[in-house]
């Protein structure tokens, strides 16, 4: 029976040892609205269209992302490139390149589809807004690469964006 | 005139102290409950690896106030089958208790004010220890009551289990603490902090502080022994039909009831304001190990799981007492020898 308490007591001691520890860790909690968690590398969340090292757009509006779609969200027009003042590096650029973040099912077959790593999906998440029209994603809206939020945590557990 | 005026205070004068000494204590009392408040908060949320409170104000120091300035706006809800008058006067016994305690326990060394010798305690009572367990035992009634009073089947049930835990371990708190009364040979309070001048009892009585201080635990219904409002089964016990301020007045008087039982542990054990060699003020000393103590309350809170009322009762019963009788029994022999 002596054994039996001191074990109980022990399990007890390694219990407040544990929450003692506890202590001095980093909170897991985000504050999230000031704070925006660091998305895994390969996280699908918003799409992008790529730009190459000349500043000219890697899509070549080839539809292969189109036709892969499973829910049909991605609109492209292609249209040829003038020699002069070519958009993309093909013989051919996306005119129109519409995406319908609302219909989107974030799979990231149009990523794996495209040939030329034009089309990718990136870690930016917050895509909630009040206005239906705003989630058709234009060209426009794809070209931009806004970088995401870096924040470090001190260790009193509040957290400061940098 | 003025010098008539101090002429006819001048006998007066320990009343006029006194009861400035009782206001302050009192107040401070009340105060300290939002700050143990968000401490406590605070704390928990560190141990459980989350960040507590923190909106309301730096380090969300404001959420105790803004928790205080809800709770009195709210609405008091009696239900019509209560007992008007018991369930008004319950948790006025909880906080009346709980502050009346505080009543004997010293926090320093007497100070010189003005040519006043002034004692940092409201009232030097020779029977010390035993006021602070006959007035922490009337603190019961106010849960019984409350609990009888709701006409609630789970407040009836908190109120029972309450009355039954606490008569339980105060029988363990006075045992244990009669081993220091023994040693000591006096139940003032101050005579035991002088006679631990040299070394805390707690060197020479680890059980005896042990079991205090586990009794002292349940005692003022802490978890992992807080069964009278054990939400899972009572929905909040004796306090299930109470609302707004008077709700809050249970919480109050359960966080003073927290601070005394740790300002006993440190009178009793820990040798009070003797700061042993530490250069810091008698009071620093004290308040230093009252708030140690205060976060072991919090600490034990939040690592221990409630524990089941059979064992509970098991627990004090079989093993608490039978110890402390022992631990009595062993420091009677050695006092006489």
């Amino acid at each position: 029976m002596i054994a039996q308490t001191f074990d109980g007591v022990k399990n007890l001691i390694i219990g407040l040892g544990v929450t003692f520890k506890n202590l001095f860790t980093t909170p897991v909690t985000i504050s999230y609205p000031e704070v925006k968690r660091i998305m895994p590398e390969r996280y699908r969340g918003r799409h992008f269209l790529n730009r190459d090292e000349n500043g000219l757009e890697k899509c070549i509006g080839c539809s292969l992302c189109s036709i892969n779609c499973p829910v049909g969200c991605i609109h492209v027009v292609s249209a040829e490139n003038d020699p002069e003042r070519p958009v993309s590096p093909g013989e051919r650029y996306a005119e129109i390149y519409e995406i319908n973040l609302l219909r989107c099912i974030y799979c990231g077959y149009c990523e794996e589809a495209c040939p030329v790593d034009a089309v990718v999906l990136r870690e930016h998440y917050e895509l909630a807004d009040y206005d239906r029209d705003t989630y058709i994603a234009t060209k426009g809206d794809l070209l931009v690469y806004p970088e995401p939020n870096k924040f470090k945590v001190n260790i009193l557990g509040n957290t400061t964006r940098i | 005139m003025l010098d008539d005026v101090i002429d006819f205070l001048e006998p007066y004068t320990y009343l006029i102290i006194g009861s400035v000494k009782a206001l302050i204590i009192a107040g401070a009392l009340l105060g300290i409950v939002p700050a143990l408040v968000w401490l406590e908060r605070r704390l928990m949320g560190r141990f459980q690896v989350r960040l507590g409170p923190n909106r309301v104000g730096p380090f969300g120091l404001g959420q105790p106030i803004s928790d205080s300035i809800k709770l009195l706006f709210k609405e008091s809800i009696i239900q019509s089958s209560a007992d008007k008058f018991l369930f008004h006067l319950a948790p006025a016994i909880v906080v009346f208790t709980a502050i009346v305690t505080f009543a004997v326990i010293p926090f320093g060394e007497p100070i010189t004010v003005f040519g006043q010798e002034i004692g940092l305690w409201a009232a030097n009572v020779d029977i010390g220890l035993l006021f602070v367990f006959a007035i922490s035992g009337m603190g019961v009634y106010g849960m019984v009551l409350a609990g009888i009073s709701s006409n609630n089947k789970y407040s009836l049930m908190g109120g029972l289990r309450s009355s039954a835990q606490m008569i339980s371990y105060e029988l363990t708190l006075g045992l244990a603490a009669l081993s220091i009364i023994v040693l000591t040979g006096s139940l003032n309070l101050i005579d035991m902090v002088n006679s631990q001048n040299s070394y805390p009892n707690i060197l020479i009585q680890p059980l005896a502080f042990l079991l205090f201080f586990i009794a002292g635990v349940a005692e003022t219904n802490r978890a992992p022994f807080d069964l009278p409002e054990a939400e899972q089964e009572l929905v909040a016990g004796f306090h299930t039909e109470y609302t707004g301020m008077k709700f809050a007045m249970f919480f109050m008087g359960e966080y003073i009831n927290m601070v005394t039982m740790s300002a006993l542990v440190t009178l009793l054990f820990l040798g009070g304001w003797n700061a042993y060699g530490i250069p810091v003020w008698p009071i620093i000393a004290f308040s230093g190990k009252v708030f140690f103590l205060l976060f072991v309350f919090i600490w034990l809170r939040s690592t221990f799981p409630r524990i089941r009322y059979d064992r509970l009762m098991t627990f004090g019963w079989k093993v608490l007492v039978p110890l402390s009788l022992l631990n009595l029994l062993i420091t009677s022999v050695f006092v006489v020898l």
